[in-house]
């Protein structure tokens, strides 16, 4: 059934739209940007900032663009000098009770709130208002809660329950009080929080924040070579990031580029998170065909999202047999460097300091559990970089990140094939996973090499497989609450899966808590950001000569070498790992 | 409650804790609305039925709504939060009220307060760790020609100046005292 059209005027103009669009939607048909604080095109609506008044003929008072919905005759106007006044008065509110320290602010030159106000024109501040002054909540590993710098617009309650049905966040108390945080105000780290860092990624200001590890980074790399050993690893999904915050075009993919950046920062070797993605994939390949043949504790889960991992621990315990014990590409690869690297090289593993370049804030609690530390309680990762921290220490530097030459990635560990660039997108670990296991299963050398079933941005996509005479029926799903669904549907009995992989962030891991915040005009969350980060890593994919995991010749070498068999004694003790349900446990 | 009684799959379990820490009547309203269209909406009513049952919101209280209802917790003390009406603590064995209506505070019912807070050593809405006092405000009781008045139980006071705060306190403190056993 087609939705009835309604005819109404914007600014003079006439329009048709259908019944049920929002004011601000059709206004945006006309090219017309309404300011905005609180409103996100992907969650539910709230209208609390104001900043979208606009005047509507017959009415009085001012309408909220957001909410509104359009009707038959409709006359609004976007731009007058009472509306501009409004919307400076809002925003002037705002900054009143605001701590006014935007030069020392991180997110100084990228604050939706400050761009608001620059846009509408406070040129001047008429009022002193009481400004707020809480404590700041550092106690989470990976997200810092400063609710000073709240402006109570709401979208991190929302993403937190809409998008990731976590469900952490609350606004506590009423009026000027209100407070926005997990359960009774508590600590970040004793809530149900699962440190994704989708708050962080849609804060308009700085009332959320990652932990931040530069200081620690550069001090490491400060240090004589003779004593610190300083190696950096990069994730697959930087490499279709970076570049947003050199103002290059979305979607570039700058892999060479940041090799060079990072050889100049000072790192001694530069290696590749995307190695230990090809070895997750080999290993976790292994384990599924064994589950296979077996028949048992399927589906197999992934679990190189630490999001997701929180969430399974806290939401989902029961599910904790099914999830593959393979640690994450980031933490194989810090493993390898502290064990079989460090032994190559001759180094003394506590010489070596690991830094991982990752688009995740949850990474940096990933490294810090106490199951990644060696046996005298040195973590393997020694320190997490968000892209969004990488970004500002290339910037600190002095480095002109577009005219860099591209660098290539030290050796053995830099040596990847093209399953493993793709594990940054959503379906890309997926289709890594099923490149190998096609081989394994039929033993033919060639076996497909892409499943466009399972690309997109889709929250759940479902496909069945038929290899080798079986059917494999898998599942991919983006964002924690379509994981509920998918493994809602697996306990109820209703779906039967071989393969489930499951990434916290909508989009996955180019979608990350700790990617580049949007440009001005762009969404947080936008799934046309996602689409075009992604193409960057299939198009990476696309034009490597290696496309298979099991095919990386460094990888073939390192079992022969050091590791023994995939799933073998030694690649059991320092590849895999182990989860356990945690308090407070989360109500799903 | 720890993560073996709190387990959302182990339903048994988690609804024996929350009998252990909430009334059956309340038990048996959550449940009856459990399943039903919105049943979240239902959340204000049992608080409200909480603190009726205990006279305040305690946080055990709370996690146990949470678990039954399966409404998140920071939702739970979201809300709780929200209204004036509820409280997170108990209540002290006596509860002052000082009027901060129109009259009273342009008569110094801020000073008061300070005092009040500064003797007891609590905030508005909060209770002496001893028990023995809760302080809260409240807007006109209709003795404007007392103001500043301060309410203690069903007892008006006014006009009371700050020095006059800690007899007036004295009072129910021995009164307190000489009631123990």
């Amino acid at each position: 059934m087609t939705k009835k059209m309604i005819n109404l005027t914007i600014d003079g103009m006439p329009l048709q739209v259908p019944s049920g669009t929002t004011v601000m939607k059709a206004a945006e048909r006309l090219g017309i940007h309404l300011p905005r604080l609180c409103y996100h095109p992907n969650l539910s609506l709230e209208g609390a900032c104001r900043v979208c008044v606009v005047q509507v003929k017959g009415f009085n008072h001012f309408l909220t663009a957001c909410s509104q919905e359009v009707w038959e005759g409709m006359d609004v106007q976007t731009n007058s000098p009472e509306i501009r006044q409004a919307r400076r008065d809002i925003v002037e509110l705002l900054l009143d009770n605001h701590p006014q320290d935007c030069q020392t602010c991180d997110r100084d030159g990228n604050c939706e709130l400050q761009r608001q106000a620059y846009r509408l024109g406070v040129r001047e501040r008429l009022f002193e208002g009481k400004r707020k002054e809480y404590p700041i909540d550092e106690s989470s590993a990976s997200v810092v809660r400063n609710p000073s710098k709240c402006i109570l617009c709401g979208r991190c309650v929302r993403v937190c329950a809409e998008v990731q049905g976590v469900s952490n966040l609350s606004q506590h108390g009423r009026g000027f009080k209100t407070v926005v945080g997990p359960a009774n105000l508590g600590n970040m780290d004793e809530s149900v929080c699962i440190q994704c860092g989708q708050c962080v990624a849609v804060c308009p200001t700085a009332a959320f924040l990652e932990q931040d590890h530069t200081e620690r980074v550069w001090k490491a790399l400060s240090m004589p070579r003779d004593v610190k050993h300083v190696v950096v690893q990069v994730a697959p999904a930087i490499r279709a990031t970076l570049g947003e915050m050199f103002d290059l075009p979305m979607g570039t993919p700058v892999t060479g580029r940041i090799v060079t950046a990072l050889r100049r920062l000072g790192f001694d070797e530069v290696f590749d998170t995307n190695f230990g993605a090809d070895l997750t994939i080999v290993e976790e390949a292994t384990e599924f065909l064994n589950r296979v043949s077996k028949g048992e504790n399927l589906p197999l889960l992934t679990s190189c999202s630490p999001g997701w991992v929180s969430f399974l621990e806290k939401f989902y315990p029961e599910m904790i047999p099914y999830t593959s014990s393979c640690k994450s590409p980031m933490q194989m690869t810090s493993t390898l460097i502290k064990s079989y690297y460090a032994k190559k090289k001759g180094l003394d593993p506590k010489d070596i300091y690991v830094v991982a370049i990752m688009p995740c804030v949850a990474k940096k609690f990933e490294a810090a559990r106490p199951e990644h530390a060696m046996e005298d309680g040195t973590p393997y990762t020694d320190a997490v970089l968000t892209t969004r921290e990488l970004g500002w220490m290339i910037k600190s530097y002095g480095i002109d990140f577009n005219v860099l030459p591209d660098g290539e990635f030290d050796r053995p560990l830099g040596i990847s094939s093209g399953a493993a660039d793709i594990f940054g997108a959503t379906g890309g670990v997926m289709e890594a996973a099923l490149r190998t296991a096609a081989v394994k299963l039929t033993g033919e050398e060639l076996g497909p090499l892409t499943f466009e079933e399972i690309r997109g941005v889709t929250g759940i996509k479902e496909a069945t497989i038929r290899i080798d005479g079986k059917d494999i029926r898998i599942a991919v799903s983006n964002g924690l609450n379509n994981a509920k669904k998918v493994l809602d549907a697996i306990k109820s009995g209703e779906k039967e899966y071989h393969l489930v992989e499951i990434m916290a962030c909508p989009g996955g891991c180019i979608m990350g808590g700790g990617q580049p915040y949007p440009m001005a005009d762009h969404d947080p969350l936008d799934p046309e950001t996602a689409r075009t980060r992604a193409k960057a890593l299939y198009s990476i994919d696309a034009h490597k000569q290696l496309r298979r995991s099991h095919e990386n010749p460094a990888i073939e070498h390192l079992y022969v070498e050091f590791l023994g068999e995939p799933n073998g004694e030694m690649a059991h003790k320092l590849l895999h790992t182990h989860y356990q349900a945690r308090t407070p446990r989360g109500i799903r | 409650m720890n993560h073996t009684t709190s387990t959302t799959d182990n339903w048994d379990a988690v609804r024996a804790a929350c009998l252990e820490i909430l009334p059956e009547h309340i038990v048996a309203f959550i449940e009856q609305n459990r399943g039903m269209e919105h049943s979240e909406s239902q959340l204000i009513a049992v608080l409200h039925m909480v603190q009726a049952h205990f006279g305040f919101l305690g946080r055990d209280k709370m996690h146990a709504v949470a678990q039954l209802a399966q409404v998140p917790l920071a939702k739970v003390t979201g809300v709780a939060t929200f209204y004036h009406y509820f409280r997170l603590q108990p209540r002290g064995k006596h509860i002052i009220n000082v009027c901060l209506g129109t009259a009273c505070y342009v008569k110094g019912a801020d000073k008061l307060s300070q005092r009040l807070m500064d003797e007891l050593g609590i905030q508005f809405g909060e209770t002496t760790k001893d028990g023995v006092f809760s302080l809260d405000s409240t807007r006109c009781l209709g003795t404007c020609g007392l103001a500043p008045v301060v309410m203690i139980d069903d007892q008006v006071y006014g006009p009371v100046t700050p020095s006059e705060i800690s007899i007036i306190l004295e009072k129910y403190s021995r009164r307190q005292k000489g009631a123990r056993p």
